[in-house]
């Protein structure tokens, strides 16, 4: 019976934690610290008490009542200033609105925005959006960026006090700035997938990323970029199961075993892709959803649609120029034209000199010129390309490939 | 909330990069006219800046600015605004916004140490 209840609040926790949290911040005007700490004291004390009085019937309310008392107290105990005092008095005269888990208002979007303030660093977003969006602990955060959790809980108290001290209003931005505003949650959510979908030991990342691009999603179910973001969430996350091979080594995209993929996902990423892009509102994540959707729902790589593939890049790389884009459409177009047809391409990135030190710019030379039969001059590239690689599987790749050559 | 707004230019300013910006004239009746601005000047360059420190009871003082920032301080307003979203708004209609850049500065608040 215990382990259920535990099991029921470890569920509830889930999104129970930022939803409550959220609405302590707006609750005490901005007192992040306290909000999380009552909350945490709420569930606490639902941990104590369920087990023999059983999960209510409206548990969020239950807790949300129960962080609110937990506010208030800590309030009124904390001053004696009128000014502070009459703040608790307006709080404890508000009627409580938590009699039932749906009239509770969702604040989870606020908290986002908030969280993703452009005005905050990048870390700094990312470190909050992870503490009050998902609940896992400063140690939990750390381990997750390598750092010490000392270094974390600096980052969060001071991004923290970045918000109080420079005013950073808790709300859904208004419309007009709403252009510039989503992009950034967007990033932060996308950042924080690609952190985990690399690296096994940080799956936890991916599956936070892509619960709160789901949440997202709910909330602002008109935003297609949001959408065709969790499209492409879920469609790299359906074949990462192929992705490594039993020794740890990254297996390329046109080697993978697509049996391992996860069709499901798959059709459910596509058919989220293609409803956004109906709307006629692309944007660079539906762009980029619907390059991985052309991959994802290729029954082999030789059956894939590498000239909607070229379209889309071009499209893309006209949305949101990068060198990046312009070497991904080269590969492409070395698909559909050979590999001769793309070299003077991928040599004109390498010209602007933007992309000297990435290793993926050489190696994808090498590639092209490995398929040109020019051994010579692609053995050269890999090589270049070796020096340049940051991770021993990206190493032992490219070795690989040299001594194929 | 009071915010201190800095006014610098930029020392990679190219010409043409505020083209169309607002007039500083039109800025300033505005944002005094809604009670957004509280004071403000122009201040003179760093040529004629003074920094005062005390070390040692000792009152140190140098001709310049301390600062080895290459961003020029060319004036200054305090703000009176709800929040720093607001703060951003009234700081990016100021026509040095475009044609060089403006630091928002929350004041101490009165309650903290």
């Amino acid at each position: 019976m215990t382990d259920q209840v535990k099991d029921r609040i470890a569920g509830i926790y889930v999104d129970g934690w930022s939803r409550i949290v959220a609405t302590m911040i707006r609750l005490t005007g901005g007192a992040w610290d306290l909000a999380e700490e009552c909350t945490q004291d709420a569930f606490a004390q639902a941990l104590q008490k369920w087990p023999e009085s059983g999960v209510p019937d409206q548990p969020l309310a239950w807790l949300t009542t129960t962080a609110r008392h937990r506010v208030i107290d800590r309030m009124r105990r904390a001053s004696t200033e009128t000014a502070k005092l009459r703040e608790v008095a307006a709080l404890d005269l508000e009627p409580s609105p938590y009699s039932s888990d749906s009239e509770i208002p969702d604040e989870r979007l606020e908290l986002m925005f908030t969280c993703c303030h452009p005005s905050l660093s990048l870390d700094a977003q990312v470190a909050l959006t992870l503490r009050s969006l998902t609940g896992m602990s400063t140690a939990e955060i750390a381990r997750a960026f390598l750092v010490s959790e000392r270094t974390m809980g600096q980052r969060l108290f001071r991004a923290k006090q970045k918000v109080a001290h420079a005013r950073i209003p808790f709300r859904v931005p208004p419309a007009h700035l709403l252009p510039d505003r989503l992009p950034a949650v967007l990033h932060v959510l996308y950042l924080l997938f690609n952190e985990g979908y690399g690296d096994p030991r940080k799956a936890r990342l991916c599956r936070e990323a892509i619960r709160l691009a789901r949440v997202l999603t709910a909330l602002m179910p008109d935003e297609p970029e949001a959408h065709g973001m969790l499209a492409l969430m879920l469609l790299h996350d359906a074949r990462r199961p192929a992705r490594t091979d039993a020794a740890g080594d990254m297996v390329p995209l046109a080697e993978q075993d697509r049996s391992l993929w996860d069709q499901a996902q798959i059709a459910t990423g596509a058919a989220i892709c293609e409803r956004a892009l109906r709307r006629r509102r692309a944007g660079p994540f539906q762009l980029q959803a619907a390059i991985a959707a052309c991959h994802a729902t290729a029954p082999v790589a030789d059956q894939t649609d590498w000239p909607q593939i070229v379209g889309l890049y071009t499209r893309l790389a006209r949305m949101a120029p990068s060198p990046i884009v312009d070497l991904n459409r080269a590969v492409a177009i070395s698909m559909t034209d050979g590999p001769e047809a793309a070299l003077p391409l991928v040599d004109a990135i390498a010209e602007t000199g933007q992309l000297n030190d990435y290793y993926l710019l050489h190696a994808t030379r090498a590639d092209l010129l490995r398929r040109a039969d020019r051994t010579q001059e692609a053995a050269d590239s890999y090589r270049a390309a070796l020096d340049l690689a940051p991770t021993d599987a990206e190493r032992r790749f490219l070795r690989d490939r040299l001594r194929l050559l | 909330m009071k915010y201190l707004m800095l006014v610098c230019t930029d020392p990679s300013y190219t010409p043409g990069q505020d083209d169309g910006a607002p007039d500083v004239e039109d800025w300033v009746t505005e944002m005094d006219g809604k009670g957004i601005r509280l004071m403000g000047n122009r201040t003179r360059p760093a040529s004629d800046a003074t920094t005062v420190r005390v070390r040692d009871r000792e009152v140190l003082l140098t001709d310049g600015p301390y600062a080895e920032t290459k961003d020029q301080i060319v004036g200054f307003d305090v703000l009176e605004c709800g929040d720093l979203d607001e703060a951003i708004e009234v700081a990016s209609r100021h026509p040095m916004a475009w044609a060089g850049m403006i630091e928002l500065r929350p004041f101490w608040p009165d309650d903290e140490d």
